[in-house]
């Protein structure tokens, strides 16, 4: 908790009150508990209250639950990552409060429930305990016919009371979740929150109050990554998708496929992941940009079909929600392995375009951008993203929507002519004319994945070849061009820059931040358009001493990770070294720092 | 949709205006026939360049986009059908074939068909079966018959053949039929047959690789001493058992369709489901449907 001021409150004898600009919260228990439920309606909360927010998630590997655990970061000012450490730990069991208890901070608070937690002497003297019978008390209030059912939401009523939260706005909340379902519900959900409110009243010698956020007078919206890719996709005018089910991708493609028909989509759950690309494929060969999606092993098996998607030229827009791997790999865990795949995982020649959102806000934009890339290249774009931006809840500025919303209906009007592998196309980019386009000269094309002339027609010609083969790749050295010079975070010069891409942004900023702050000289350059790669990063990376790219991925066989790879063979700079680990978790500031601190002091570099 | 006046005006398209390049395919081989009568269907059923889409895999069969000067695609080996499905799914204004290899549709494709099949997904799929594997050079084929001496059996094929229409039967096709690039009316007839089912339609079509498998289908050609076997006399087209009994007659076996009957299409069932989705947000543009979620997440 940052506290601005901790003053206690003059009148009588009420609870010291103390402001805080902003709180990490970490909710351990089991996930049928419904702890989730309490951080999103944390998270919503401060998305109304035009605070930023931030929150991660575990998820457990099993169906039928296990430990799991849900943080949320809420600030008055910016929330970049979901913090290092907790100010609040909320305990419901005894293996919560023992595995978690190390990511509390120095004299942080743990809340934990007595029915199932025995406190420990030692912590006890380092940590502020609060235990409250939660189980106990949260049946004697609701009643105990659903055994366990409640108590998440009573739990929340603890901790709005503790940090003096709106609990009109809370309550509205729940009531909005709750309602709709059987009355009583709502009602007892509630109760239990209530009761939980009030307990705390009187219990806590101790409470917490927000430092106004500086009001934008934007409206928010409070959503996980997952959400903000699929309406952006809907926004962007896509009407067709198709995909098989692997977790974290099953999320979004549920999402489409509940939403699409409303827009006149449909969504087709596939017969594995090689017929939903190519049922993509051939929904954009239709005429609209479609999108298929998966996770890892899924986009494995994609990769014939994506290359015909770079040989025929099509559009399509292909979702990868990494996870870790090899194989079926570690499926809840946080990785960033499936770069390389990305940009090179085709057979052949294959060019195409890979994007990676920093942010959620980023999924929605970016899955517009993909969309729009698509149709402007005739190429299959690949947008990666990963369990934790999946699934983390932030809040963003409404989109205005209404302007936002694209329409990409198909132009099917008859042209008097046609040849979709035009090598004197202006711009050098095949424009697809779509079944039932009438073509007046009566000579219709082919799409297809053999080489071809430029009417589609196969050619064994090597200077054909080699004419097709350039006309792929100039398209989107085109694209690199038109690309922004990444924002550079921190001082344009100093000794050490930071790279990443991908969900790590936020991470790695406040990393610069609190490196500044110790009067180290740190940066951070973020990329986002990882295939192809914009252009002048070398100019940035002159204003260093020391490039080190930071990713959830392995150190490979030569020492650095995917994203150095790749800039190592652009930039062919023995300065760019990798910083990595693959223990499922996302980065965590203060390990940042010590690898980077590690890194200096090696022989290498000093 | 409506037919504007113009294109009633047409007049209806020739082999000269539907021949794209030439074929590619060994003189005599059976895949000829399939594409002069595609051409036939075209012109005597009125269907203008623009309103069919020829789909295809990869083999020597799956060539055919190529060779009909009409919207095409040529994809990859296999997946066609989930190609064609995307196509159909996205455009009811088309006609969608698909044509492919034996290979094509019952080793690498053999999932798709069967679910394809399953989901009636409005399309025609014709297969040219010449029971070997043509384009990589007479390798054994799902279909070869056990005994066929090819590259990879050279001592004679060792596995169980599929049977064609028995998979189709148990995938759940609702249009099935059998024909032979040998009978030119009885080809024409079947497809026509095919193209005016509502749903999932399926020929597979004897078709002679003269190259790698001379002679293979001289037992269901009259003009080579053997019988081409319509369907039974009385055969009930919505018979299930019947036609998979049939099915099972040895080879040569019956020409015709073994079985009919009309089921919701995936198209169908999907348009109904816009229909009671769009229902609930009648007179909104787009972006007021996707405001309607931003706003539940504020
Ligand atoms: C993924 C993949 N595997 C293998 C091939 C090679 N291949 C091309 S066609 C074919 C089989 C063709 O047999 P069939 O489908 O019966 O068609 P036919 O040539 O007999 O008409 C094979 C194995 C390929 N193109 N792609
Ligand atoms: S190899 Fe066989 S199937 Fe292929 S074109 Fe020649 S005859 Fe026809
Ligand atoms: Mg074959």
């Amino acid at each position: 908790m940052s506290e601005s001021t901790a003053k206690a409150t003059a009148s009588g004898g009420g609870p010291k009150i103390s402001k805080v600009s902003e709180a990490v919260i970490r909710i351990a228990g089991n996930s049928q508990d419904g702890i989730q439920a309490i951080g999103g309606f944390l998270a919503r909360l401060a998305g109304r209250s035009e605070q930023e927010v931030m929150t991660f998630m575990t998820i457990p590997s099993t169906i039928s639950g296990g430990p799991s655990i849900f943080q949320v970061r809420i600030g008055s000012g910016e929330v970049l990552s979901s913090g290092d450490e907790a100010d609040v730990l909320l305990a419901f069991y005894q293996h919560s409060y023992e595995n978690h208890i190390g990511f509390l901070k120095d004299s942080g608070v743990v809340l934990y429930d007595s029915s199932h937690v025995t406190p420990n002497e030692d912590w006890q003297k380092k940590y502020r305990h609060v235990g409250v019978g939660i189980s106990e008390l949260t049946v004697e209030a609701i009643g105990g016919t659903a055994k366990d059912k409640g108590k998440n939401i009573f739990a929340l009523g603890l901790v709005a009371r503790m940090f003096d939260l709106d609990v009109s706005k809370l309550e509205r909340l729940i009531d909005e979740r709750f309602r709709g379902k059987v009355s009583t519900v709502a009602e007892t959900a509630l109760t239990a929150f209530r009761a939980g409110y009030g307990y705390m009243q009187t219990s806590l010698a101790e409470h917490y109050q927000f430092t106004p956020p500086q009001k934008r007078g934007k409206e928010q919206v409070v959503m996980n990554g997952n959400e903000a890719l699929a309406y952006g996709l809907l926004a962007a005018g896509v009407r067709f998708g198709a995909g098989y089910p692997i977790t974290p991708w099953s999320d979004l493609m549920e999402i489409l496929r509940n939403e699409l028909p409303k827009y006149g989509g449909t969504f087709v759950q596939a017969e594995d992941e090689l017929a939903a690309v190519s049922m993509a494929l051939g929904a954009s060969y239709a005429g609209r940009v479609a999108v298929t999606g998966s996770s890892g092993p899924g986009l494995s098996l994609k990769g014939e079909a994506i290359g015909w998607g770079v040989m025929a030229e099509m559009p399509l827009v292909v979702v990868d929600v990494q996870r870790g791997g090899p194989s079926t790999g570690m499926p809840t865990n946080i990785e960033q392995s499936d770069l390389n795949i990305a940009c090179f995982g085709g057979h052949g020649d294959s060019p195409r375009v890979v994007l990676a959102p920093a942010s959620v806000e980023d999924c929605f934009y970016t899955a517009i951008e993909a969309v729009n890339l698509a149709r402007r290249y005739s190429v299959p774009v690949i947008i990666l993203t990963d369990q934790a931006i999946s699934t983390r809840i932030e809040a963003f500025s409404m989109p205005d929507l209404k302007t936002v919303v694209q329409d990409i209906t198909p132009d099917l009007s008859t042209r008097a002519d046609h040849k979709p592998y035009d090598l004197k196309a202006a711009d050098g980019v095949t424009r697809h004319a779509a079944p039932g386009t009438r073509i007046e000269s009566g000579v219709y094309p082919v799409v297809t994945g053999l080489e071809h002339d430029e009417l589609g027609h196969p050619t064994s010609s090597p200077k054909l070849h080699l004419a097709m083969t350039a006309k792929r790749r100039r398209k989107l050295q085109a694209l690199a061009r038109t690309l922004p010079k990444p924002e550079l975070f921190g001082a344009p010069e100093g000794n050490v820059l930071l790279v990443g891409w991908g969900s790590t942004k936020g991470s790695l900023h406040e990393a610069v931040e609190v490196a500044r702050a110790a009067g180290d000289s740190v940066s951070c350059l973020h990329i986002r358009n990882v295939s192809p790669l914009p252009e002048g990063l070398e100019q940035i990376f002159d204003g260093f001493n020391h490039i080190f790219v930071v990713e959830v991925n392995d150190e490979g066989l030569y020492g650095y990770g995917q994203l150095a790879g790749l800039l190592r063979a652009r930039y062919c700079d023995g300065r760019i070294q990798g910083i990595n680990k693959t223990d499922g978790l996302t980065w965590r500031v203060r390990d940042v720092l010590a690898r980077v601190k590690e890194k200096l002091a090696s022989p290498k570099n000093s | 949709m409506s037919t504007p006046l113009a294109e009633v005006e047409r007049k209806p398209l020739t082999k000269k205006e539907l021949a794209a390049e030439h074929p590619t395919w060994c003189p005599g081989c059976g895949d000829f026939s399939v594409l002069a009568l595609y051409f036939k269907l075209m012109e005597k059923r009125r269907i203008w360049h623009e309103k069919v889409t020829t789909v295809a895999g990869i083999g020597c069969s799956s060539r055919f986009p190529y060779f009909v000067q009409a919207h095409g695609a040529h994809f990859i080996h296999g997946r066609a059908l989930p190609f064609a499905t995307g196509l159909s799914l996205s455009r009811p204004d088309l006609h969608v074939f698909v044509f492919g290899g034996d290979g094509d549709a019952f080793s690498i494709g053999g999932n798709h068909f069967n679910h394809c099949a399953r989901k009636n997904v409005k399309l025609t799929y014709l297969v040219m079966d010449n029971q070997v594997y043509g384009l990589t050079k007479k390798q054994t084929s799902p279909t070869s018959p056990i005994g066929f001496k090819s590259k990879t059996d050279t001592w004679g094929a060792q596995d169980e053949p599929v049977n064609p229409m028995r998979q189709a039967l148990t995938a759940g096709a609702t249009f099935v039929a059998r024909t032979t690039h040998t009978n030119p009316k009885h080809l024409l007839e079947v497809m026509e047959q095919a193209m005016d089912h509502d749903g999932f339609s399926f020929i597979e079509c004897l078709s002679e690789c003269t190259e790698f498998f001379e002679g293979a289908f001289d037992s269901s050609n009259p003009r080579k001493g053997g019988e081409f076997l319509e369907m039974p006399q009385g055969h009930d087209v919505t018979d299930e058992m019947a036609a998979y009994r049939i099915a099972g007659v040895p080879f040569p076996g019956h020409f015709g369709v073994f079985y009919k009957v009309q089921k919701t299409t995936k198209n169908a069932k999907e348009a109904e489901i816009n229909r009671r989705l769009r229902e609930k947000v009648k007179g909104l543009e787009d972006w007021q449907i996707l405001q309607q979620n931003f706003d539940r997440m504020k």
